[in-house]
């Protein structure tokens, strides 16, 4: 299988539906740039031109309804933010509208199978307004489709399954993984939309994490796997509907579980999984849940302030041990793969 | 109008709108309609009249006071009835209520309530006809508030920006609820030179008489398909209940309008201005018209008997088209 990058396999998908279905139009700003939003719409527009890759003004919350309005007469809409922050303009078209136009009228306006990408953003001084993470908002209403892809495998399987979808869906990619590499079979290699997926078997503790977390997560289960700690690391990849039996069958087998999400922990994806844990028949944890996220508070931009707002490496690996009531000496320091990123966007 | 056909034809579908309205404001204090609704008593000339000059394939939205809109498109009062009635049979299934009617049989093809969402629908649209090159436009109805609304503009902008074929049609009734349009906008705003100023072809109507909001809707559907971008008509109307429910405000002691304004207006109505051009200049007498009127609230009636005694959607359907089916894949 060809290895190509997370940014490549957005594009490859893209192209495929593209130019498969002459209904697909893709917009948002600055999908015709040369740079085509970090490189995932660069050949779209090079394959199909300004007709079908349009670059939009400033319009988040006109044009997702412009995006439905298309879609209830057979268009099937790609939209793209380059930073999910800006979507927040068009969540009463994305909540009030999309969420519910097949329930509201019991099938008969038509689904709406409009596919929202979205890039979440870290580092490098973004601060408060371009590093926001909002999957746990969307994932609240009912009839949204919300998921995360950490690799390129589910970065394009899930942008094929969504077009194969007749819902609405927002596709969460974050800008840490656009360079990322990994084997991509080719053709139409669908991700499921509905199951999280078990990255690395484990026994000891369950690590549930979302996008760019399930990374360190696996590192960290790399690292104590010779130390004899069993870390077991479920990507939980689609965030609405969420897999309830992958979460709770994996945590049965561990007693320990951990949650690792991109956004603040306050009402956010850990609260919901640990609560399908806590009502569940599932008895006598031996360790109390524990979430992990960015600090309550808006990420700042100073540089020794930002680094202590974000979770990393090691101080997940430290919660991990305690969690295990294990101290084991000598945590080795790595790179965090969100350390390379410099800008500008 | 010729021989009067076509008018007689536009006063014969306000009153079948009026008499469903009509019968909606006699039922509803019953408690059998749980929806909040909002009557388009007062205001049908504007959906008629835009309705009438629209090819069947063209595509219609509407906004919170859409029973006019729906019914003038070809909805079924029946649907719409078992729809406030919160039936199986209604146009959503009993789910939407009144503010989410549905009928893409018609070319109906959906009724949104927050302010400008389907202003952006139309427009979406017009979008579509425009990429596949169809020879079809997109309208849609919403009041005066829009025009406070961001969506509004931004949607303006791109329509112009497109030439997208789409008709916007301002029911500009002078109120949002209780807000009078003096607390709402600078003296002596224009929406229609608002509009203009975004490079829309804009025009403004008397929405209470059906010939003239007509005549510029012809004009409108001709601008839009001759490719030159979207036409803004504004109609200026008046709604002569209460902004949502049956009553008339001067009975529920509202003092954001006076009962002289209400009855000025009610003077006014489309349908008593149509009628009487029926008989002054097609020579129709007035027991032709009242036994339309009578024949006309006698269907309702009976259309609304049916309605009743039809199901409510049965429990255990909860979940149905909340989703679609899950894709397979690893």
């Amino acid at each position: 299988m060809p290895e190509i990058t997370y940014a490549q396999a957005i594009s490859e998908a893209t192209c495929l539906i593209m130019g498969k279905d002459p209904s697909v139009v893709l917009m948002g700003i600055g999908v015709d740039y040369s740079s085509g939003v970090f490189g995932t719409t660069t050949e779209a527009y090079k394959k199909f031109g300004s007709e079908r890759v349009i670059d939009t003004p400033a319009m988040e919350n006109a044009l997702t309804g412009i995006a439905i309005g298309s879609a209830t007469v057979g268009v099937r809409p790609i939209l793209v933010h380059a930073r999910n922050d800006f979507m927040f303009l068009a969540l009463d078209q994305i909540l009030n509208v999309s969420a519910k136009w097949n329930y509201m009228f019991n099938g008969n306006a038509g689904t709406l199978p409009i596919i929202i990408r979205a890039i979440i953003g870290r580092g490098w001084g973004q601060g408060a307004t371009h590093s926001q993470s909002i999957q746990s908002v969307l994932a609240h209403f009912p009839g949204l489709r919300v998921v995360m892809p950490s690799n390129p495998t589910d970065a394009k399987g899930m942008l094929l399954s969504a077009w194969q979808s007749s819902d609405p869906i927002v596709i969460l990619e974050h800008r840490s993984l656009f360079d990322i590499k990994g084997e991509v079979e080719s053709g139409m290699a669908l991700t499921n939309l509905e199951l999280s997926k078990v990255v690395c078997e484990g026994s000891d503790l369950t690590i549930v994490a979302t996008s760019v977390c399930v990374h360190e997560s696996v590192l960290i289960a790399q690292a104590l796997k010779p130390l004899g700690v069993s870390i077991e690391v479920v990507d939980l990849r689609s965030i609405q509907p969420i897999d309830r039996s992958t979460i709770l069958e994996s945590v049965k087998k561990t007693g320990r579980l951990l949650i690792y999400d991109t956004s603040w922990v306050n009402f956010g994806v850990g609260a919901e999984i640990a609560a399908i844990v806590a009502e569940s028949d599932l008895m006598n944890l031996k360790s109390p849940v524990v979430r992990v996220g960015q600090l309550g508070v808006p990420a700042p931009v100073s540089k020794p302030l930002e680094d202590q707002h974000y979770p990393t490496y090691e101080s997940v690996m430290a919660i991990v041990q305690k969690m295990m009531a294990r101290k084991i000496t000598e945590t080795k320091s790595i790179p965090s793969i969100t350390n390379d990123f410099q800008g500008p966007y | 109008m010729g021989s009067g056909q076509e008018l007689l034809e536009c006063y014969i579908k306000m009153i079948k709108i009026r008499a469903f309205e009509e019968k909606v404001a006699l039922e509803y204090p019953s408690g059998k309609m749980r929806t909040p609704t909002h009557l388009g008593i007062g205001q049908e000339a504007i959906a008629v009249g835009v309705l009438s000059q629209r090819e069947p394939t063209d595509v219609v939205f509407s906004h919170h006071r859409c029973h006019n809109h729906f019914l003038a498109s070809g909805g079924s009062p029946y649907s719409l009835f078992c729809e406030l009635l919160g039936r199986v049979d209604g146009c959503s299934g009993g789910r939407g209520g009144s503010v989410h009617l549905v009928d893409r049989s018609v070319n109906f093809l959906g009724s949104s309530p927050i302010l400008t969402q389907a202003v952006a629908f139309a427009a979406g649209a017009a979008f579509a006809f425009k990429l596949r090159k169809q020879q079809r436009a997109a309208l849609v109805f919403f009041g005066d508030a829009a025009f406070e609304e961001g969506t509004m503009w931004e949607t303006f902008n791109f329509s112009v920006l497109h030439k997208l074929p789409v008709l916007f049609v301002c029911e500009n009734n002078l109120y949002s609820t209780e807000s009078s349009l003096e607390k709402r906008a600078p003296i002596n705003t224009s929406f229609t030179e608002k509009s203009r100023a975004f490079g829309i072809f804009a025009s403004t109507c008397d929405g209470n008489d059906v010939e003239e909001v007509s005549k510029h809707s012809r004009a409108a559907f001709e601008h839009l398909k001759s490719g030159r971008g979207p036409y803004l008509l504004e109609c200026l109307t008046y709604r002569t209940r209460e902004h949502v429910g049956p009553s008339f405000d001067y009975d529920l002691k509202r003092s954001y309008r006076s009962k002289d304004e209400i009855l000025k207006w009610t003077i006014k109505c489309p349908i008593i201005k149509t009628g009487d051009i029926l008989k002054r200049v097609y020579g129709f007498t007035e027991s032709e018209l009242s036994s339309i009127n009578k024949q006309e609230s006698k269907a309702i009636d009976d259309i609304f008997n049916l309605a009743e005694n039809s199901s409510f959607p049965s429990l255990g359907t909860h979940f149905d088209h909340l989703y679609g089916t899950a894709i397979k894949g690893q």
